[in-house]
This record gives structure tokens, C-alpha cells and sequence, in this order.
């Protein structure tokens, strides 16, 4: 199909990026409900694997995460006004957060690995069912979302050049404004996570 | 820009002339039109469906005899799991969506393409890949997949054979069908002709639209147990191991509460080619348009919440059982606003039984009597006694096929030869229908009754008592299998051999009648502008 003929709808590609959220959304709503079904057949066990976890490495990530989603948001404003440079400064900058977390997580996971505490460990296995069951939703829920950091770090440093070459500007810019939203999505997903992981008393 | 395209010319060919500048097959691998791509999906699905077909004739040669008939206990586990994976997953699911809401949806709606095309041709070919990562979970590592389609825990995940990759192709596939409903919502809400307002959108598009959002909505919940499960046999979680505190339980939750979704997204669309058919064919406006509409949007909302009927003995608590009970009752009441809506059309209507209409007929009568033995199974007292036996594989086929798979069909006689600009056999055609109707009858009429009398499923043995219906069954699948071949054989000939068809060869009111038989590349040489609704065949000139 000859693509002149099909209309720029940057309505629309908004709509449909929507709709793909609800998705994301759902894909960890599973994930979730298992959560809130096992943390009440197993509170006080699910609390003792909470303080377990590293609040440090936890806070520092909730932080970086906050201030990228800032970042990627005054991205888009600085597209619409036509600063191009200071687009792709906040571009940078989310995208080096995006690696800054997933780095965080690599030595948060690879301290509590070296504990002996993974999915189907000796270590882990000897343990109560609640604590199992907590840390095995962990790595899974943080995985899904370390994987979701991943991706969309990946789509941000790609509509980077894409703004350094020009085909996403001010005057067209939904592909960005969609990749922000995305990462909006990282980050609203991880807000749920750090404090049913990490603050649970 | 599309050249103007003189659909009275001999040699016209419509969209099938190859104007991309590419070379034959790569004119279709890489093609973004949505006509193209929609064909793509019916060779993939029909083919999918051909040996789903082989599949269940075999399981029905099995049980023509009590003991080991042709194939031992492993294999037979191993057929019904790819049977019901590759009906479920490779031709019910995208059978009418992906197919016939690729070729027709941009068109009824006025449009040039979908949304997102690129898109489109990129769920074609994740629902390609995961097709062929299901058929070599088959041959690879472990053997074939014996859990059924429901990879029910504890047992997927201890089974040594190949469920991890027969796993990954349904997430990949269900990944497929996510994007598909993006698009087609999308595409709805954006891409309406000017004055085509809702209440005017024909009721295939009110049918697709509530199955695309149940798409998204519910598939994600799959792809989530779809990873849990591989996550189980892959890394050893413990989620739904009883030894670690886990809960079988939540996985049969889990699972149903996408898979009971899915159920209305293979019977939604049915619906609408049904709802489409019946006021063309009795030359009458369709009766309660409003009704209809709604009622799809009704039951893709109740039908979200209804999983649990398929646990009644799992074990959840009895309170559950009755509020899934009570909820699956709802979902009665707008099946039958339908139902009763397309009689009311029917009613004083001058009726044409051509093909098309022979096949929505036959759906009413088979998606009621599937429907009310629905209602055995949705009542929690009955469902007891004929949980897991054959009364139950008898229900749902006739819901899924009797249903479903009529109305595909009805729609391939239907706009087929709009798409090909070609006529198949009527007489032919009737015959098929006929043979395939009372073959239908023969093997799943007989396999409700074997069931009420307490066969259960999935065995590949039964007691000798029930030889006698099993015979029968087995009979049956031979008459349908007769009338499949001519069916297809006919439609096939017609499609690329028979008497040429102008516009509207069934006097129809919707947007597709207006284009040329076959439509041309980008459907309407002027963005068209709509006057009427979709059944005023006055309005459209055509009555």
C-alpha cells in the first residue's frame, strides 16, 4: 500500500499506545493478584522476606526512576518548543538512568543469589511456604519489570536518533511522546512494587 | 495514489493485480494492505483447521472401539492436546477476527487500511511464528504436549514432555491476537467514513469491536500464566506447588480468567457475521439494532467475570461456586436478545436461502442447543455429574463449531466472492452444507448422550456399554468430513474459476457492496460519504 496515501493520525497512535498500556497494566495485574492472594494466607512470612530485602538499593532505584520519568516528560515540552539539543540532554539522561537501575538491580540480585536465596535454592527451599512463595513472586515481579526497564531504555536511545535525524520534530513528535508514555508506564509499575516489596510491616 | 481503476475492463483483478513493485510472493510476504494480509490469515487458518480435522478424526477412529484401537494411551494424549491447541489457539481465536476482520472491517468502516498496518502484517507473522513453534513442540525434545490445552498444574509442570515451547508459542500467538484487537479498536474509533456514526456501523463491526477490547483485556492475564508456567518448569518457583505453599488452584484461576474471555472471543464475531448475514437474506432491516449492539458489548463486559464455572469441582469454596453459578446465568440473557432478535428479523422477511443464509439458519438452531446444554453445565448442581465427560465436549463443539464454525463458513460463502470477484457452485455449495449439517448432528448429538450417560473425556478407553453411540459419533465424523472436502473443493473452484460477480451480488447496504468485485487496492476511489444505516436496503437503492 502506497504510504503517502495513508493519513499522519498522531491522534490515533496516542490511542493505540493506550490501549497497549492496559495490556502492560494487565500483564502485571497476574502478577499481583497472586500477591495479594498469598500475602494473605501468609502476612508475618511475607513481612519477615520484606525485611529482608535491601531498602537502600530499593529507595536509591524509586528515586532514579521518579527523576527519569521527569526527564522523559520535559523531553517532549522541550520537542514541541523546538529545543532540539535539550531534548536529546534529557533523552541522554533518561536513558543513563534506565542503565543506573538495571545496574542497582544486577547487584541487588547477585547479593541476595550469593545468599543463597533464589528460586528453588537450597537455602530458600529449607525456609517456610510464605517466604518461598514471597521470594519467588519477587524475582519474577522485578524480573518482569527489569525486562520492561530494559525494553524501554531500548526505545528511548531509538527515538533518540530518531530526533537526532530529524524525523521525530516539533512538528511531528508522537513517536516520542509514545515512548514517554511507555517509560511513564515502567515507572507507575514500579511505585506499586517498591512498597509491596520493600515497605511491607 | 491510487490510479483510477476501470472496474468494468475484462481484465480487471482489483487488489489482486501486483502493484507493490515487488516480485510475486514477496508482493504478499511484505505487504501492508489489509486485504492481502487478511487472505494471508485465511490460507494459514484454513490449512491449521485441515489438520485440526485429521487430528479429531483420528480421535474419533480411536474410539470407535473400546481398548486400543490405533493408537496407544501416550498418543492419544498427545492428539487431543494438539487438536484442542490447534483449534483453539490457530483457528477459532483468529478464525473470524484476523481473517474476515482484516478483509472486511477497513472496508464496512469506509476506510483505505487499518490503523496500523505495518502492524497488522507483524501479527501475521508472530501468529505464523508461534503456529510453527507449536507444530515442532511435536517432533523436539520430550515428545508432544499431553496436558491438554488447558496446560492444567500440577501436571504441566512435571510432565517431561514438550509443554515449555508448546507454552511459549501460545504466549507468542496470544501476543498476536493482542495487537490485532489494538488495531481494530484503533481503527474503529479513528477511521469511521464521513457520516458513518455508531449507529450506523454495521453489527460485524459492533461484534469485532467488543471482541477486540475483550483482546485486550484479557489476553495479557494468558501471557502472565503462560510465564508463571515456564517459570515453574524452567526455574522452579513453587507458585503453584502445594509442597512450597503454592495453589493449584490460583493457576486454574488464572488460566479461566483469560480462557473464559476468549470463549466470547471466538463466539462474538460469529455472532456479528450472523447478525450480518440474516437481514440481507430476508431482505428486511435487521430487527433491534440497538439490542444487538449492545448486547455485544454486554457480553464481552459479563463474560469477563463468569471463569469460575469451569471449577465447580476444583475445590474453591461453595460460595464462589454460587456467585459463578448466578453470573454465568447473565450471560444467557443478551446470547438470547440475539437469538430472539434474528428470529424477529426473519419474521415477514422474504427469505433467500442461498448458501450464506443456510449456514446463519443452522447457527441459530446449533448455537441454541449449545447454548441451553450451556446452561446444564452453568448450573452447579447438574455440572457435578457431567463435569469432564463427553456430554461436555459435545456442548462446546457445538457452541465452537456448530457456532463458530458455521458462521466462518456462512462469512467464506458470504464475502468470499466479493474478495475474489468469483461465484462458486450455489447447488454444490447447499449439498456441502447439508452433508456437513446432518454429519455435525450424527457425531456431537451422540456424543452429548454418551456423555449424559457417564462417559468421561479424555480417555482413549471406555467401557463396552458405550460402543454402541461411539460407532454412531464415529460415523458422524466421516459424513461431516465428506461434506468438508466438498465444501472446500467447491469453494475453491468457484473462487478461481467460476462466473465472474459485479458489484453486490447479494443486494447488500453496507459499505463493502459499494466497492467492486474484487475491491481495488485502497478500496474507494473517493473517500466515501454515508448516507443511510447498514440494513436500509431502500436507502441503499438495492430494494
Amino acid at each position: 500500500m502506497n504510504e503517502a496515501a495513508h493519513h499522519k493520525d498522531p491522534t490515533g497512535d496516542r490511542f493505540g499506545m493506550w490501549l497497549f498500556l492496559f495490556t502492560e497494566l494487565l500483564l502485571f495485574g497476574g502478577l499481583f493478584i497472586l500477591y495479594s492472594v498469598y500475602l494473605a494466607r501468609y502476612p508475618e512470612e511475607f513481612v519477615r522476606g520484606g525485611e529482608e530485602l535491601n531498602l537502600v538499593f530499593g529507595t536509591v532505584n524509586t528515586v532514579i526512576l521518579l527523576t527519569s520519568s521527569l526527564a522523559v516528560a520535559m523531553s517532549v515540552t522541550a520537542l514541541q518548543r523546538g529545543k532540539i539539543r535539550l531534548t536529546l540532554w534529557l533523552l541522554a539522561s533518561t536513558i543513563a538512568s534506565a542503565l543506573i537501575f538495571l545496574v542497582n538491580k544486577y547487584f541487588e540480585w547477585s547479593a541476595k543469589i550469593h545468599h543463597g536465596i533464589y528460586p528453588n535454592s537450597p537455602e530458600l527451599t529449607a525456609r517456610s511456604s510464605g517466604e518461598n512463595l514471597f521470594f519467588g513472586l519477587y524475582y519474577l515481579t522485578t524480573g518482569l519489570h527489569g525486562l520492561h526497564v530494559l525494553l524501554g531504555g531500548a526505545l528511548l536511545t531509538w527515538v533518540f536518533f530518531l530526533v537526532r535525524k530529524g524525523k521525530v520534530n516539533p512538528d511531528d513528535f508522537v513517536t516520542l511522546e509514545n515512548a514517554g508514555l511507555y517509560w511513564h508506564l515502567v515507572d507507575l509499575v514500579w511505585i506499586f512494587v517498591f512498597p509491596l516489596y520493600y515497605l511491607i510491616l | 495514489m491510487a490510479e483510477a481503476f476501470d472496474a468494468s475492463a475484462p481484465d480487471y483483478r482489483g487488489f489482486w493485480v501486483n502493484t507493490s513493485g515487488r516480485s510475486g510472493l514477496y508482493s504478499w510476504l511484505f505487504t501492508t494492505d489489509h486485504k492481502r494480509i487478511g487472505l494471508l490469515y485465511l490460507y494459514a487458518i484454513v490449512g491449521f483447521f485441515l489438520v485440526g480435522v485429521l487430528l479429531g478424526l483420528l480421535l474419533r477412529l480411536e474410539l470407535i472401539a473400546p481398548g486400543l484401537t490405533i493408537v496407544s494411551a501416550q498418543t492419544y494424549n498427545a492428539i487431543f492436546t494438539l487438536h484442542g491447541v490447534i483449534m483453539v489457539f490457530l483457528f477459532i481465536i483468529p478464525g473470524i477476527p484476523a481473517a474476515f476482520g482484516n478483509l472486511i472491517l477497513p472496508i464496512q468502516l469506509g476506510a483505505r487500511d487499518v490503523a496500523f498496518p505495518r502492524l497488522n502484517l507483524f501479527s501475521w507473522y508472530l501468529y505464523m511464528t508461534g503456529a510453527v513453534l507449536a507444530l515442532t513442540s511435536l517432533f523436539t525434545a520430550g515428545g508432544a504436549p499431553d496436558t491438554g490445552w488447558t496446560f492444567y498444574v500440577p501436571f504441566s509442570t512435571q510432565t517431561t514432555t514438550n509443554v515449555s515451547l508448546a507454552v511459549f508459542a501460545v504466549f507468542i500467538i496470544g501476543f498476536s491476537s493482542i495487537l490485532t484487537g489494538m488495531n481494530f479498536v484503533t481503527t474503529v474509533h479513528r477511521m469511521r467514513a464521513k457520516g458513518l456514526s455508531w449507529g450506523r456501523l454495521p453489527l460485524f463491526i459492533w461484534a469485532l469491536y467488543s471482541t477486540a477490547w475483550v483482546q485486550i483485556l484479557a489476553t495479557p492475564i494468558l501471557a502472565i500464566t503462560l510465564v508463571l508456567i515456564l517459570s515453574e518448569r524452567l526455574i522452579g518457583t513453587g507458585l503453584f506447588d502445594p509442597a512450597r505453599g503454592g495453589d493449584p488452584i490460583m493457576y486454574q484461576h488464572l488460566f479461566w480468567i483469560y480462557s473464559h474471555p476468549a470463549v466470547y472471543i471466538m463466539i462474538l464475531p460469529a455472532m456479528g457475521v450472523i447478525s450480518d448475514i440474516i437481514p440481507v437474506f430476508s431482505r428486511k432491516p435487521a430487527f433491534g439494532y440497538k439490542a444487538i449492539a449492545v448486547s455485544s458489548i454486554a457480553i464481552a463486559g459479563a463474560g469477563s467475570l463468569v471463569w469460575g464455572h469451569h471449577m465447580y469441582t476444583s475445590g474453591m469454596s461453595d460460595m464462589a461456586v454460587l456467585v459463578f453459578s448466578f453470573l454465568t446465568f447473565v450471560v444467557a440473557i443478551p446470547s438470547a436478545i440475539k437469538v430472539f432478535n434474528w428470529i424477529t428479523t426473519l419474521y415477514q422477511g422474504s427469505i433467500a436461502l442461498d448458501p450464506p443464509m443456510l449456514y446463519a439458519l443452522s447457527f441459530i438452531l446449533l448455537f441454541t442447543i449449545g447454548g441451553l446444554t450451556g446452561l446444564i453445565l452453568g448450573a452447579a448442581g447438574t455440572d457435578v455429574h457431567v463435569h469432564d465427560t463427553h456430554f461436555v465436549v459435545g456442548h462446546f463443539h457445538y457452541v465452537m463449531f456448530g457456532g463458530t464454525g458455521f458462521a466462518f463458513f456462512g462469512a467464506m460463502h458470504y464475502w468470499l466472492p466479493m474478495i475474489y470477484g468469483r461465484m462458486y457452485n450455489k447447488k454444490v455449495a447447499t449439498a456441502a452444507w447439508g452433508i456437513i449439517f446432518i454429519g455435525f448432528n450424527v457425531l456431537y448429538l451422540s456424543m452429548k448422550i454418551v456423555g449424559m450417560q457417564g462417559m468421561p473425556r479424555r480417555y482413549y478407553d471406555y467401557l463396552p456399554k458405550f460402543q454402541g453411540l461411539n460407532v454412531i459419533a464415529t460415523v458422524g465424523s466421516w459424513i461431516l468430513a465428506i461434506g468438508l472436502i466438498l465444501m472446500f473443493v467447491n469453494l475453491f473452484r468457484g473462487l478461481f474459476k467460476g462466473e465472474k460477480v459485479g458489484v453486490n451480488p447479494w443486494g447488500g447496504a453496507s459499505l463493502e457492496w459499494t466497492v467492486p468485485s474484487p475491491p481495488p487496492p485502497e478500496n474507494f476511489d473517493e473517500d466515501p460519504v454515508v448516507t443511510h444505516g447498514p440494513y436500509d436496503f431502500k436507502g441503499a437503492g438495492v430494494l
